[in-house]
């Protein structure tokens, strides 16, 4: 009952603030790493080079899906303003039902930005189904293709490692997100601006995906702190209670 | 056609999650869908691998830099599912592969990961010197002292050692609690934006 209860209360106030933020819209926080994103995407265009985006391996039945979602929310927006490069950026995955995905999105943003016959099937690609596998494939997608920035966006493990280190010896822009907490480590270490935790699914509303991703913002500050007070509430009940 | 999909998949995604909250009533549907799911999924994988031999038959006609290894992936996934159809998963070749090929194979890219973290960390105060860099390296690097194996036993002892990886770990609990608890809101919202068809990722948008 408190779980319907939460997603009733989240969905009713996704509702109302996305149709408020519509009407008026919000100033989100200064996140250096989405500022860079946004450069590096406008870099790529002009210096036709490419942007590499990995979604990670997120298998779309697990509870690891909503980092994949977001990264695909992300996508659709990245796509549509790359449309009018030479070279397109190209999609890296580790899950097959993501590759297929990142293909529909991909064409969804080419569509909307009136340039669907540059899509080509093959900028989503799926580089392997083992977590090494799927960093070894990557891997040769940054050393190959002409990459001016890696976009690391949904679950990662710690192979992400090797995705960083391939990403700085080609001297390439690195912005990273994962909801592993292994992944968030090593995009730590490695990343000039790290993103950490939930940041990650802040990815759509810095790229402009919409009113309902800065209104998606504005619900989970609203739950965490629904959430805070529940924790406090219950350490004070539990505190008096033992005494 | 986008609308039916759209459609399709939000009527989908509202009787799994029913069928979660209201089990006497909608679970039999629910169970169907997600099998339905399970059986796209795992078609879905030779239509991934079949993306992966187009990618890299592309790489090869267009003579692209990386063409040979490509040539090298297609041969053997071409001979590794030949004789995977022809001897079964279980045959005792297929087992020598993946024990004498892959196996090791990942194994070696496992150790270059120790070094590659190893190699990260140490680039990490070149790249951004801040409290929070050197904090984490502290960390790391007591973590490590206090885990590492010697032929005497833990350094501090064992009770000493006990009490330091409780200390650290108090703080990491909580900070591991409170970034799970951001990435289930942040998955929660997501999943809600994808049921109320605001983002359609399979293309309907």
């Amino acid at each position: 009952m408190i779980a319907l209860s939460l997603l009733a209360l989240a969905a009713v106030l996704l509702v109302a603030l996305t149709l408020w933020r519509r009407r008026s819209p919000g100033a989100l926080r200064l996140i250096d790493a989405y500022e860079r994103l946004n450069r590096s995407v406008g870099l790529a265009v002009e210096n036709g080079t490419r942007l590499h985006i990995s979604l990670g391996r997120g298998n779309l039945f697990t509870t690891r899906a909503g980092s994949a979602l977001a990264g695909l929310a992300m996508l659709r927006r990245l796509a549509e303003r790359t449309s009018v490069s030479d070279r397109p950026p190209v999609v890296t995955s580790g899950d097959a039902s993501l590759a297929i995905l990142s293909q529909d999105t991909l064409q969804s943003g080419y569509r909307a930005a009136g340039a669907e016959d540059q899509y080509r099937f093959t900028t989503g690609q799926l580089t392997g189904l083992t977590p090494f596998s799927y960093a070894a494939g990557s891997i040769s997608t940054i050393h190959d293709e002409n990459i001016s920035a890696n976009i690391f966006i949904g679950e990662f493990g710690t192979e992400s490692a090797l995705l960083a280190e391939a990403a700085d010896r080609e001297n390439t822009s690195l912005i990273a997100a994962s909801d592993n907490l292994s992944a968030q480590s090593v995009f730590y270490a490695s990343s000039q601006e790290p993103l950490i935790g939930e940041e990650l699914f802040a990815a759509g509303a810095y790229v402009g995906a919409g009113a309902s991703h800065e209104a998606s913002l504005n619900v989970q500050d609203i739950l965490r702190w629904l959430i805070i007070l529940a924790i406090l509430i219950g350490s004070v009940l539990k505190f008096g209670s033992s005494l | 056609m986008r609308i039916f999909t759209a459609a399709f998949a939000i009527a989908a995604g509202f009787i799994v999650l029913l069928g979660y909250f209201f089990p006497a009533q909608v679970e039999s549907l629910r169970l169907l869908l997600v099998d339905w799911a399970i059986v796209i999924a795992g078609m879905a994988v030779l239509v991934g691998i079949f993306n992966l031999v187009a990618v890299q038959m592309e790489k090869i006609r267009t003579r692209q830099k990386g063409g040979m290894y490509g040539v090298i992936l297609i041969v053997s996934l071409f001979i590794t599912f030949v004789f995977g159809l022809v001897l079964g998963p279980d045959h005792p070749y297929m087992r020598l592969t993946m024990d004498a090929i892959i196996v090791p194979v990942e194994a070696s890219l496992m150790a270059i990961l120790a070094v590659t973290l190893i190699y990260a960390s140490i680039r990490l105060l070149r790249r951004r010197v801040d409290v929070m860099s050197v904090l984490f390296l502290v960390v790391a690097v007591i973590f490590l002292i206090a885990i590492m194996p010697t032929p005497f036993g833990p350094l501090l002892g064992e009770r000493g050692n006990q009490a330091l990886v409780d200390f650290l770990g108090m703080f990491s609990h909580g900070g591991t609690r409170g970034l799970l608890i951001g990435i289930a809101l942040g998955t929660l919202l997501t999943g809600l934006r994808v049921l109320f068809g605001i983002d359609r990722p399979y293309g309907g948008n």
